[in-house]
């Protein structure tokens, strides 16, 4: 596999790369590295205001951990959400921040998009840790599902890089891209029950199916497959019970199927990639 | 040149897509059917090139002539539309210095950073980092951002990792021009150990005086085609007479009137120089004999006028300036028409193009009557059979002798390089 033996041989390039993505981001702020965690965290009083105090949203309790926290319901959720959108985004920009890098020096292309999921990684690994701690201090007992979370989070990160692969290649020739995934990415957030619980869908499609509407929403909703890792995050983190092994097969397909399409139709386009930038 | 090639270059063509609009957004792909306007520019049609290993190989040619992209398509940095390229051993560019650095970093991680881009591995980068800064000269600052670097220091830290890469074959590109004299030295002293450890070096540079001392083999590109190949001298000198030959507009055309001043009693007609029978040429060997003459005409007697010459090369470079006050020549007075000669017995430049420029003072050469900038453009070149001199302005046809041979009388070491 040229595939892995490129990977095997860029790998003192990945870590350095991720390091500058890591160490960059916050140079220059007075609160530094704090800044990755005051973001999601500031989202996610938005999101609890917003849908947990003023639209009510029915806060699902935990089973068999009887945790009943809206602010903890949505981060389970909204983590690895954020971890998958600022991959795709982050990802997908890549290649053409370091279009000079790209114009001077030959090294494998794909290396620039994987560090850039790998530093987004690193902070969704702090967000992760913080998450724990507030779980454990509410009641929660997420600790023995961390082997298969992590398994989890591999998954999430190739279904991520193989997106971020084609987008990067796509925004490159059709700048446009951007602003379309801007867009989808939005439709992406809320067609995925993360501000809200799965059981208000399945009431609503009851309600269709009483009403002689025969549109299978569920099933649409299950093809989802950030519906299906959202699904895994929380039935490990905040329910603390095994994850539907269908589900954990879900996102292991769609996390293989993406990179291989990414990664094809990465090294298919790069032909006139630089002269592009 | 039976040794092995380091670079093979088979038949390589490239083009570029010259958009007229681009299709980079979405109104326009919509408005055009999705099909962007472009026009194809052949930056490279079937090249064909052996660089043979340990060598130090030019590639010459006007801007645009494809060598740069003949570079980066070794490099790998693009790829080319036919043709292959097989390169023997590992390959690292020179292409711009410092051009993965990341600002907000310390010159220590940005050395480990552009290091592991170059494709160096941690180990190496361990072991190499001392020589690196070291050879940069910035150990004070090696922990500062490198935003907080002169430009200078920014490409010296470049270079350094650049070149302590240690490829089998290194591609430069226009970057021997790095930091003060001192650090040049240093520079060209690494080049010599790299061709003394057997490496191969491909150089892209207009530098020619420099290029025919480091190289030994070079390929002169012209709109993307291979003109010649072959040793370093002969192609840059061709090159060069070409260049001399194409490049220079005919003398004629330069008649600036906008660079001409002067209270005007005295006019200069015309300024021209004459060969050897007395006829105007723009077109001399060098040493030849040469005559200026400046003809005047004056509406009024002008009292102890004082002429003077100047000669500029195209460079710019001041060659040369005389007037009649500083040769001591008296001219009472000058009345209605008339000229003034200046025989000079050898035309003592080096090939290149010359501006001459001519003026009417008075005595105390504060008052112009005329000044004439740059009225008169002419061409020095090599005669055929006199050997070449390296570099400058003047040609001061020395003759060299040494020990081992007893050069008789005109005869010279043409060979002695």
């Amino acid at each position: 596999m040229s595939l892995l033996g490129d990977l095997r041989d860029s790998r003192g390039l990945l870590v350095n790369l991720t390091l500058r993505e890591v160490r960059g981001k916050y140079k220059r702020t007075a609160l530094g590295q704090a800044w990755s965690l005051f973001n999601p965290i500031a989202s996610l009083l938005i999101f609890t205001l917003v849908f947990g105090f003023v639209l009510r949203v029915p806060v699902p309790v935990g089973d068999p951990s009887g945790l009943q926290v809206f602010a903890l319901y949505l981060a389970c959720g909204l983590l690895p959400w954020n971890f998958f959108s600022g991959a795709v985004s982050g990802g997908m920009g890549s290649l053409i921040a370091n279009a000079n890098l790209l114009r001077k020096v030959f090294f494998w292309r794909p290396t620039l998009v994987i560090a850039t999921v790998l530093s987004l990684n690193v902070t969704f690994g702090f967000e992760l840790v913080v998450l724990f701690i507030a779980l454990l201090v509410a009641g929660s007992m997420p600790l023995p599902w961390l082997p298969l979370l992590v398994v989890a989070v591999v998954l999430l990160t190739l279904f991520a890089l193989g997106i971020a692969l084609l987008l990067s290649v796509a925004v490159v020739y059709f700048r446009d891209t951007e602003h379309f995934v801007a867009i989808g990415m939005q439709l992406w957030f809320y067609a995925t029950p993360i501000v809200y619980p799965y059981s208000l869908i399945q009431e609503q499609a009851a309600r269709m199916q009483a009403n002689g509407n025969g549109f299978p929403l569920e099933t649409v909703y299950r093809l989802n497959p950030m519906f299906r890792f959202t699904e895994v995050f929380r039935s490990m983190l905040y329910e603390n019970t095994f994850p539907d092994w269908k589900d954990l097969l879900f996102c292991a397909i769609a996390a293989a199927v993406s990179v291989a399409v990414g990664i094809t139709l990465f090294n298919r386009s790069q032909h006139r990639l630089v002269e592009e930038l | 040149m039976t040794s092995t090639p380091a670079v093979e270059i088979d038949a390589v063509s490239k083009h570029f897509r010259l958009y007229k609009e681009r299709n980079q957004s979405l109104k326009a792909a919509v408005m055009r059917g999705g099909r962007a306007r472009y026009e194809e520019f052949w930056a490279l049609r079937d090249v064909s090139l052996e660089i043979p290993e340990g060598s130090t190989f030019a590639l010459i040619g006007e801007n645009g002539s494809g060598k740069s992209t003949l570079l980066k398509c070794i490099a790998r940095i693009l790829s080319p539309d036919a043709g292959n390229i097989r390169t023997h051993g590992s390959v690292a560019a020179l292409l711009e210095l410092g051009s993965g650095f990341h600002p907000e970093l310390s010159g220590r991680e940005n050395v480990f950073l552009n290091g592991s881009i170059l494709g160096l591995t941690k180990r190496d980068l361990d072991r190499k980092f001392d020589e690196i800064v070291d050879f940069a000269g910035i150990e004070e600052f090696i922990d500062q951002p490198v935003k907080n670097y002169s430009s200078g220091m920014y490409m010296r830290l470049g270079f350094s990792v650049a070149i302590n890469v240690d490829p089998d074959i290194l591609l430069v590109d226009e970057v021997l021009a790095v930091g003060d004299s001192a650090f040049q030295e240093k520079c060209m002293a690494k080049f010599a150990d790299f061709r003394r450890a057997g490496k191969t070096v491909v150089i892209v540079s207009h530098a020619m005086g420099s290029m025919r001392t480091l190289c030994d083999q070079a390929a002169w590109l012209d709109h993307g085609r291979v003109v010649e190949v072959g040793r370093a001298d002969h192609i840059v000198d061709k090159y060069i007479d070409k260049g001399h030959e194409e490049s220079i507009p005919a003398p004629e055309v330069v008649t600036d009137d906008a660079a001409r001043w002067g209270s005007g009693e005295g006019k200069l007609t015309s300024v021209q120089l004459l060969d050897r029978n007395g006829q105007p040429a723009t077109r001399f060997n060098s040493g030849d004999p040469v005559t200026v003459r400046m003809e005047y005409d004056c509406s009024s007697r002008i009292e102890r006028p004082v002429f003077g010459l100047a000669m500029e090369n195209l460079d710019g470079i001041y060659a040369w300036s005389q007037n009649t006050r500083d040769a001591d020549v008296h001219v009472p007075y000058i009345e209605g028409r008339g000229h003034v000669d200046l025989e000079i017995p050898s035309l003592s430049f080096q090939p290149h193009g010359f501006d001459l420029s001519a003026s009417i003072c008075d005595h105390t050469i504060t008052h112009i009557y005329d000044f004439r900038r740059h009225c008169y453009r002419f061409v020095v070149e090599a005669e055929t059979g006199r050997p070449r001199e390296s570099g400058g302005v003047v040609a001061l046809a020395g003759q060299w002798r040494t020990d081992h041979t007893q050069a008789s009388s005109g005869e010279t070491l043409t060979d002695a390089r």
